[in-house]
C-alpha cells in the first residue's frame, strides 16, 4: 500500500504520543471498504444472512480480501502483501465492523496473519531445503496475501492476550509413515473466523508446546457451528482425531507468536468496536431527527440529546484509545501492551453503551427483528467478551502500571 | 543568509539571533519583554507588529524552548490566562487597529491582567438574557449592573465586558461588547468565597462607570457575536499545549497512594481505581489527539468533549481519594478565607480536590450546557423550542 510505511520514532516515554490521527492512506482504504460494502454489503444483507446455513459471506469476503487487498495488508509485499501496518488494519477493522460485515478479516487477516509473521521470523519463503518450520510459516503467509487461503487460530474467542498456552489440544506422536507431521488430539470450543477457514493454526500442548498448521479439510478434523450470540460472526467447536498437523513454531517462539496474535486480535477488536459504535451513533442521531412524538422530532427533547452528547463524547475517547494502541503495534512501541489492555477495556465498553442506547432511543423499531439494531447489539456484547473481557484487560493494566490488587 | 522563517530550524536561527542581542542577564524583565514582543517572538502566529511573525502556531514551542534554554524570563502566563487565552484572541479578530497596538504588547508582557465581565446572577447558562446596561453619553457609556464568578478581578487592570444596550431586541441582538478599564471610579470588586472555604472568585459591581467608545470592540448591537468568539478561543487554545505525561491529572496523587499505603486496598477499590486509571489514560490521549489535530490544521469537534470528562473525571477520581483516606478522608486542610490567584488542586489535600472539582462542571459552561452543544453543533439534532427567541428582551418573563 502507498504511503502506508509508518516512519514514527519508537517511544520509550508514554508521554510522547505518536500521531493518532488518520493517514490520508488508511481514510482512502475505509472510504473504499466503506462503498464497496453499502454496494456488496449492507446490514439487509447481513440480517438475511444470519439465519442462513452459511453466515460468512464468502463473495464480500473474496471482494475485500482480494480485489481490495485487505487480506495481505499486513504481510510484507516480499511475501505478495500490502506491506501495511497495524495502523491500516484498524481503519480497515472499523469499517468492517461498521456494516456488520460478515467476512474473517480480523480471524485471518490479524491474528493469523500476526501468529504467522512471529513464526516466520523473516523466514523467506523460498523453495530450497530444509523446510524449516518458520519457512512453513512463511510459505502459507504467502498463500494467504491474496485471499487465496483463509486461516484462523483455534482459540476460544474470549482467550485474553497474556493468557496460559492452551492445553486442551495435545500432541499424539506421529504415526508410522508420517513424514514432517504431528498428530493432534484434542477440542477446541467457541473460535472464531474458523467456520469459512481453509487452515487453522493450532496451539498443542506437547514438549515443548508447539504451534501447528492443520488443513481443515484433513482426515481427523471437524468443526461444528455455534448458535452464537452473534451470528455475524458465528463460532465454531472444533475437534481433532490425530489430525496431521505442520509444525511452525515451538516452545518460547510458540508462545510469543500466540500472544503477539492475541494482542493484535484484542488491538484490531478494539478498531472495530470504534467502528461500531460510531455507526450506532450514526443511526440513532438520524432516527431521532425523524421520528416525531408529541408533535416534535424526539430528537429535541434534551433527555435524548444529553444521551446521544455522551455516546459522542465516548466515542471520541474511545477513537484516540484505539488509535494508540494501533500505532503501538505498527511500531514495536514498549508501551504496547498497556496501550492494547488500555484500548480493549475502553472500547468494549463504549461499543456496548453506544448500541444498547441505539437499541433504547430507537424505540420500539430498535426491539424488533426487522431493524439492524440488535445486530449491533450482539455483536458489540460479544465482542466485549472477545480477546479478554474489559476486566481481564483492567487486571492486565493493574500489573503493567503497578497498581497491585488488595492482598 | 536567507531563513526559511516557516520552518523550525528557520525560527530557530531567528529566535537565538534575537538572544544573542539581548542578554535576559542584563535587561530588566519588562524591557526585555517588551523586545521580544516588537521582534514577533512573543507569539509567531500573530500578525506581524502585534507580536508574531505570522507564522504557524506550531512553531511557537520551537521559540519557547530557545527562549527557556537562555535563561529567558517569563511573561507570567499564568496569572494572565484569560488575557491570553481569551482577550487576545477576541481583540485580534473584533478589536481595531488602534485597540490592537494600545492592548496586546501590554496584554502579552503581563503589564496588564485581563478578567472576564460576563456571568451575572440572573444569567449564567443563559448568558444572552443579561442585564448589565451601557447607555450612551457623548463620547462615553455608561454602566451600571453586576457581574459575578470572575477570575482575577482583583489582580486585573482591564476586562472584557458584555453588556445591554437594547432592551428593546430580542435578547442575542441588544449586546454590545467592550474593554472595560477595572481602575475605573464605580468599579468595585467583592471576593466570592467558594464552598471550597476560599475566594478564587469575586462579584463586580459596576455603578455609572464611564468607558470611552474608543474602547467598545465591535459593532454596537454585536456583542454576542464577539462574546462567542472569546468562548470559542478558549477551546483553540488547547491546541498550543504540550502532551500530558501518563498520571500527570488527578489520578496521580491517588496512584500514589495506593502504591505506597497497601493497608488502604480493597477488592472493590482496585476495580475502581483501574476504571479510574483507564478512563484518565484515555482522557489523556483524547487530548494528545485533539491537540494533533489541531497542529495539522483539522480542527475538530472534540474539544467539546474535553472539558466533559476532564469535569466529570476530576469529580470522581477525587471523590475516590477522599473515600480511599478513610478516617484522614474526615479531615480537610483548611477552611480558612484565602485569596489564591488560581485553583491551586495538587498543593491542597483530597478533601479539597474533591470540593473544588464540583465547580469543573458548572464553570466554563455547564455540563449541561456542552451536552446540549454536542448535541446540537455537533450532532445536528435539533435545538429545543425555544420560548425567548423573537421576544424583545425587555418582554421576557423574569
Amino acid at each position: 500500500m502507498e504511503g502506508s510505511t509508518q516512519v514514527t520514532a519508537v517511544a520509550q516515554d508514554p508521554a510522547v504520543v505518536p500521531d493518532l490521527l488518520y493517514s490520508d492512506a488508511e481514510r482512502a482504504l475505509a472510504d473504499a471498504l466503506g462503498s464497496l460494502l453499502a454496494d456488496r454489503g449492507g446490514t439487509d444483507k447481513a440480517l438475511a444472512r444470519i439465519e442462513s446455513p452459511q453466515t460468512y459471506d464468502d463473495d464480500l469476503w473474496h471482494a475485500v480480501a482480494a480485489e481490495l487487498g485487505c487480506a495481505g495488508l499486513l504481510i510484507p509485499e516480499r511475501d505478495g502483501g500490502a506491506g501495511a501496518s497495524y495502523r491500516e488494519a484498524a481503519a480497515a477493522a472499523e469499517t468492517i465492523a461498521a456494516f456488520v460485515a460478515p467476512v474473517p478479516f480480523l480471524g485471518s487477516a490479524v491474528v493469523a496473519t500476526t501468529v504467522l509473521l512471529s513464526a516466520a521470523g523473516g523466514a523467506a519463503d523460498s523453495s530450497g531445503t530444509p523446510f524449516t518450520p518458520a519457512r512453513a510459516a512463511a510459505y502459507m503467509l504467502r498463500r494467504m496475501a491474496d485471499g487465496g487461503v483463509t486461516a484462523a487460530l483455534a482459540v476460544p474467542f474470549a482467550t485474553a492476550p497474556g493468557a496460559a498456552f492452551p492445553t486442551s489440544v495435545r500432541v499424539a506422536g506421529p504415526r508410522p509413515g508420517d513424514a514432517g507431521v504431528a498428530r493432534l488430539r484434542g477440542a477446541v470450543s467457541g473460535v472464531a473466523d474458523a467456520l469459512p477457514a481453509g487452515v487453522l493454526i493450532v496451539p498443542a500442548e506437547g514438549v515443548p508446546n508447539a504451534l501447528y498448521l492443520v488443513d481443515m479439510s484433513a482426515t481427523g478434523v471437524s468443526k461444528a457451528p455455534v448458535t452464537s450470540l452473534d451470528m455475524t460472526r458465528q463460532l465454531c467447536d472444533l475437534s481433532f482425531d490425530d489430525a496431521p498437523g505442520t509444525l511452525i513454531a515451538s516452545g518460547p517462539g510458540a508462545a510469543k507468536a500466540l500472544a503477539a496474535g492475541l494482542a493484535a486480535g484484542a488491538a484490531i477488536l478494539a478498531a472495530e468496536q470504534v467502528g461500531l459504535a460510531q455507526r450506532c451513533l450514526d443511526m440513532t442521531v438520524a432516527y431521532v431527527k425523524e421520528r416525531r412524538q408529541f408533535a416534535r422530532p424526539v430528537g429535541s427533547f434534551q433527555a435524548l440529546k444529553h444521551r446521544l452528547a455522551d455516546v459522542w463524547v465516548a466515542v471520541s475517547q474511545a477513537r484516540a484509545a484505539s488509535r494508540y494502541a494501533a500505532a503501538c503495534l505498527a511500531t514495536g512501541n514498549p508501551d504496547a501492551r498497556v496501550a492494547v489492555a488500555l484500548a480493549k477495556a475502553y472500547c468494549s465498553e463504549t461499543a456496548v453503551a453506544a448500541a444498547q442506547e441505539c437499541v433504547q432511543l430507537h424505540g420500539g423499531i430498535g426491539f424488533t427483528w426487522e431493524h439492524p439494531a440488535h445486530l449491533y447489539l450482539k455483536r458489540a456484547k460479544a465482542d466485549s467478551i472477545g480477546f479478554g473481557t474489559p476486566d481481564a484487560h483492567r487486571a492486565a493494566l493493574a500489573a503493567l502500571v503497578n497498581l497491585p490488587a488488595a492482598p | 543568509m536567507t531563513e526559511n522563517l516557516g520552518t523550525a530550524e528557520g525560527i530557530r536561527v531567528r529566535a537565538k539571533a534575537f538572544l544573542a542581542e539581548h542578554d535576559p542577564a542584563e535587561m530588566g524583565k519588562q524591557d526585555f519583554n517588551d523586545a521580544r514582543f516588537d521582534a514577533g517572538l512573543a507569539w509567531v502566529h500573530y500578525p506581524e507588529g502585534l507580536g508574531g511573525l505570522g507564522l504557524p502556531r506550531s512553531l511557537q514551542a520551537v521559540v519557547d524552548a530557545e527562549f527557556a534554554a537562555a535563561g529567558a524570563p517569563s511573561n507570567d502566563a499564568d496569572r494572565n490566562a484569560i488575557g491570553l487565552g481569551m482577550a487576545a484572541p477576541t481583540i485580534l479578530a473584533y478589536g481595531n487597529d488602534e485597540q490592537q497596538h494600545r492592548w496586546l504588547r501590554r496584554l502579552w508582557t503581563g503589564q496588564d491582567i485581563w478578567c472576564q465581565l460576563f456571568s451575572e446572577p440572573g444569567a449564567g447558562s443563559d448568558l444572552a438574557a443579561l442585564a448589565t446596561r451601557a447607555v450612551r453619553d457623548g463620547e462615553d457609556w455608561v454602566i451600571t449592573g453586576q457581574k459575578v464568578w470572575t477570575s482575577q478581578a482583583h489582580l486585573a487592570s482591564r476586562a472584557l465586558l458584555v453588556t445591554r444596550t437594547d432592551p428593546d431586541v430580542p435578547k442575542h441582538q441588544g449586546l454590545t461588547y467592550f474593554s472595560c478599564d477595572m481602575t475605573a471610579p464605580g468599579v468595585e470588586v467583592r471576593p466570592l468565597r467558594q464552598l471550597t472555604g476560599e475566594a478564587e472568585f469575586n462579584e463586580v459591581f459596576l455603578t455609572d462607570v464611564r468607558i470611552p467608545d474608543t474602547d467598545r470592540i465591535g459593532p454596537v448591537g454585536e456583542g454576542w457575536k464577539v462574546a462567542n468568539a472569546t468562548l470559542m478561543s478558549e477551546r483553540v487554545s488547547i491546541g498550543s499545549g504540550r502532551a500530558s505525561a501518563r498520571e500527570s491529572g488527578m489520578i496521580g496523587p491517588v496512584a500514589a497512594t495506593w502504591r505506597s499505603r497497601p493497608a488502604l486496598r480493597t477488592r472493590g477499590l482496585h476495580d475502581r481505581l483501574l476504571r479510574l486509571w483507564t478512563e484518565a489514560e484515555v482522557a489523556r490521549l483524547a487530548g494528545e489527539r485533539l491537540r494533533q489535530q489541531l497542529a495539522a490544521g483539522q480542527p475538530g469537534p472534540e474539544g467539546s468533549a474535553a472539558k466533559l470528562v476532564f469535569a466529570r473525571l476530576n469529580q470522581e477520581i477525587s471523590g475516590f481519594d477522599v473515600e480511599l483516606a478513610g478516617s484522614d478522608g474526615l479531615r480537610y486542610d483548611d477552611w480558612s478565607m484565602r485569596r489564591p490567584e488560581r485553583a491551586n488542586f495538587y498543593g491542597r489535600g483530597p478533601g479539597y480536590r474533591y470540593l473544588r472539582s464540583r465547580g469543573n462542571s458548572i464553570e466554563g459552561g455547564t455540563s449541561e450546557i456542552l451536552r446540549n452543544i454536542i448535541a446540537e453543533r455537533v450532532l445536528g439534532l435539533p435545538p429545543e423550542p425555544r420560548v425567548d427567541k423573537d421576544v424583545p428582551w425587555k418582554d421576557l418573563p423574569r
